[in-house]
């Protein structure tokens, strides 16, 4: 209870009742959802929570990622595969993967922070790690190599194994999703959240004032790639088949980056808002694109769309909503 | 809070061959306040630098109530009791002033409420408290020293380092600035070094004075000694034989 309190202590009763609204609409969607809108809703879910796991980094302690493919890639293709080649279901094979993406976390920020690498230089640290690993996981024959790894396609629903339907897969990313909320809230709520956003806004500074800089950086670091591929098994169980060059791929990377930014860096609810900008988006344009018969119209509006977000919000969209709906935390 | 004894021993170092500070000794007995000043150039943030733990002497010691600091890490400096401000204020510019504070206080106390209770406190005093929830970017100048100095208190320093703090404050200002340092060391005997400029300032507060020029200390005396003295003189002035 106390914990609960501390969490969300200073929200106001207005954004706590409209959280648990969107919190009840979202358990309710799959009754009156039709298959299609139901797996655009899984899309922005699945993007809300990756989103979320890279805003620990980027948003709160000011790293930028641009590989972070990597560990859901790595957490993929080891649950993937322990079940593949072993029948290990993946509620036992994503500690395995999870561990494996920490270690590649702590060892990419290692190299990073320790020898301080800021900016786009370790940005283009963690790129080469990703696109490495990809180029091994194309010659490593126990993941498929690059002909791909594909788990057996199985409707009866099978929590246990992670086999089933969209509904299924839906209601495990929403678990995600919000526990990946309430984590990040507390996160922040901590001394170590506070440390991050110290060590964003100056490093030097906060090292002035007692923060372990380097330490500090490596557990966001491993937080986020742990939390991310959580997200890599559950993508790879929902989708059945795995090939380096798009678990891997740079565009993925890219991908995991655009919630958060479109939806407000550093903020809480911005990668969930902004998964539903893009992905609404998207979908819109998809389908102008089909109307029209136009081909690659849905890249060229999609891009102006962010380009305009961007140019309009530059703190993103979700810190101009939250104010215009009187949503927010009261001043303490 | 309490002060600490600061003794730097013969302490020098040098950027690539160039000779930034050699051979500097002096002390600052618990509780004291005293100034360290000198030309642009002299050395002086590179000798709080090596207080604070930024850089690592070549040679010599740091150490703080007989206790080693030169060579730790800055946040290990910050444990040992250090403080500081930077010459170039900074300040986490996209959080309120609140938390800024708070971030200092989180190194003692663990729990952010009791941080933020002790950070209002120290507001209070600082006279910031009306402008908690501002963004420390929306802060003139005057301010955002006045939240670097409560930044570095709320650690709860033994030893404060000023660097030009009054550096842009009007004349009123600094008077408030000086009444608030005074007070604060009488109250709990935190010792502090200041590197300043503003002369106003130094009189109203060192006990001492510390000099130095091209990295070499040239004078240490009261305030009333080094306004006096010739080497201090010739290098503010020039060589009254040569003009």
């Amino acid at each position: 209870m106390n914990a609960l309190r501390r969490l969300t202590g200073n929200c106001t009763p207005r954004t706590l009742w409209s959280l648990a609204a969107l919190l009840l609409l979202l358990l309710l969607a799959p009754a009156f959802l039709g298959k299609y809108w139901l797996s655009v809703l899984i899309l922005i879910l699945y993007f809300a929570y990756v989103g979320q796991a890279w805003n620990i980094v980027m948003g709160f302690a000011g790293q930028l990622s641009l590989g972070h493919a990597l560990y859901a890639g790595l957490g993929g293709y080891i649950a993937a595969g322990l079940f593949f080649h072993y029948g290990i279901g993946p509620w036992a094979g994503l500690f395995a993967a999870v561990a494996a993406a920490a270690l590649a976390g702590a060892i990419v920020g290692y190299l990073g922070f320790r020898f301080s690498l800021a900016g786009v230089y370790f940005a283009l640290l963690t790129i080469a790690f990703s696109e490495f690993t990809r180029i091994g996981f194309e010659h490593w024959s126990w993941a498929g190599g690059s002909g791909g790894l594909f788990l057996k396609v199985d409707a009866a629903s099978n929590l246990l194994d992670l086999r089933g339907g969209p509904v299924m897969f839906y209601y495990v990313i929403l678990a995600l999703a919000a526990g990946a909320l309430v984590l990040c809230r507390a996160l922040l709520e901590s001394r170590l959240g506070r440390y991050w956003l110290a060590i964003r806004e100056d490093a030097e500074a906060a090292q002035a004032v007692g923060v372990p800089v380097l330490r500090c950086k490596m557990l966001a670091m491993v937080i986020s790639a742990a939390l991310t591929a959580l997200a890599g098994v559950w993508n790879a169980f929902y989708y059945n088949n795995l090939f380096p060059e798009t678990a891997f791929a740079m565009s993925r990377s890219i991908e995991i980056t655009l919630a958060p930014i479109i939806g407000g860096l550093g903020t809480l609810f911005g990668p969930f808002v902004g998964a539903v900008v893009l992905t609404g988006l998207g979908e819109a344009f998809t389908d102008a694109g089909d109307a029209l018969g136009i081909p690659g119209i849905k890249q060229i509006f999609y891009g102006l769309a962010l380009l305009v977000i961007v140019m309009f919000r530059p703190a993103g969209v979700w810190p101009w909503l939250s104010a215009r709906l009187g949503l927010g935390e009261r001043t303490p | 809070m309490t002060g600490a004894r600061l003794d730097l021993d013969g302490i020098g170092k040098s950027f690539r061959g160039l000779r930034a500070v050699h051979d500097v000794s002096f002390s600052v007995p618990a509780g004291a306040i005293h100034a360290l000043i000198g030309p642009n150039g002299a050395g002086k943030t590179t000798i709080f630098n090596m207080i604070a733990g930024v850089l690592t002497p070549d040679v010599g010691t740091v150490t703080l109530d007989g206790r080693v600091i030169s060579g730790l890490r800055p946040d290990k400096a910050c444990d040992a009791g250090v403080g500081r401000t930077f010459q170039l204020v900074k300040p986490f510019m996209g959080l309120s002033v609140l938390e800024n504070v708070t971030i200092g206080a989180l190194h003692r106390r663990r729990d952010p409420a009791d941080a933020r209770a002790s950070a209002a406190a120290i507001l209070e005093r600082l006279g910031l408290f009306g402008r908690r929830h501002q963004l420390a970017k929306n802060l003139t100048l005057p301010d955002r020293k006045r939240l670097e100095v409560a930044r570095a208190l709320a650690t709860e320093p033994k030893l404060l380092l000023l660097d030009e703090v009054m550096a842009g404050l009007r004349p009123t200002e600094i008077d408030v600035m000086v009444a608030f340092l005074r007070e604060l060391n009488r109250q709990s005997g935190l010792t502090i070094l200041l590197i300043e400029h503003v002369m106003r300032a130094v009189m109203a507060l060192a006990a001492d004075v510390v000099v130095v020029s091209y990295g070499e200390k040239i004078a240490h005396g009261t305030p009333q000694e080094i306004a006096r003295h010739p080497a201090v003189l010739d290098v503010y002035l020039g060589d009254p034989e040569a003009a």
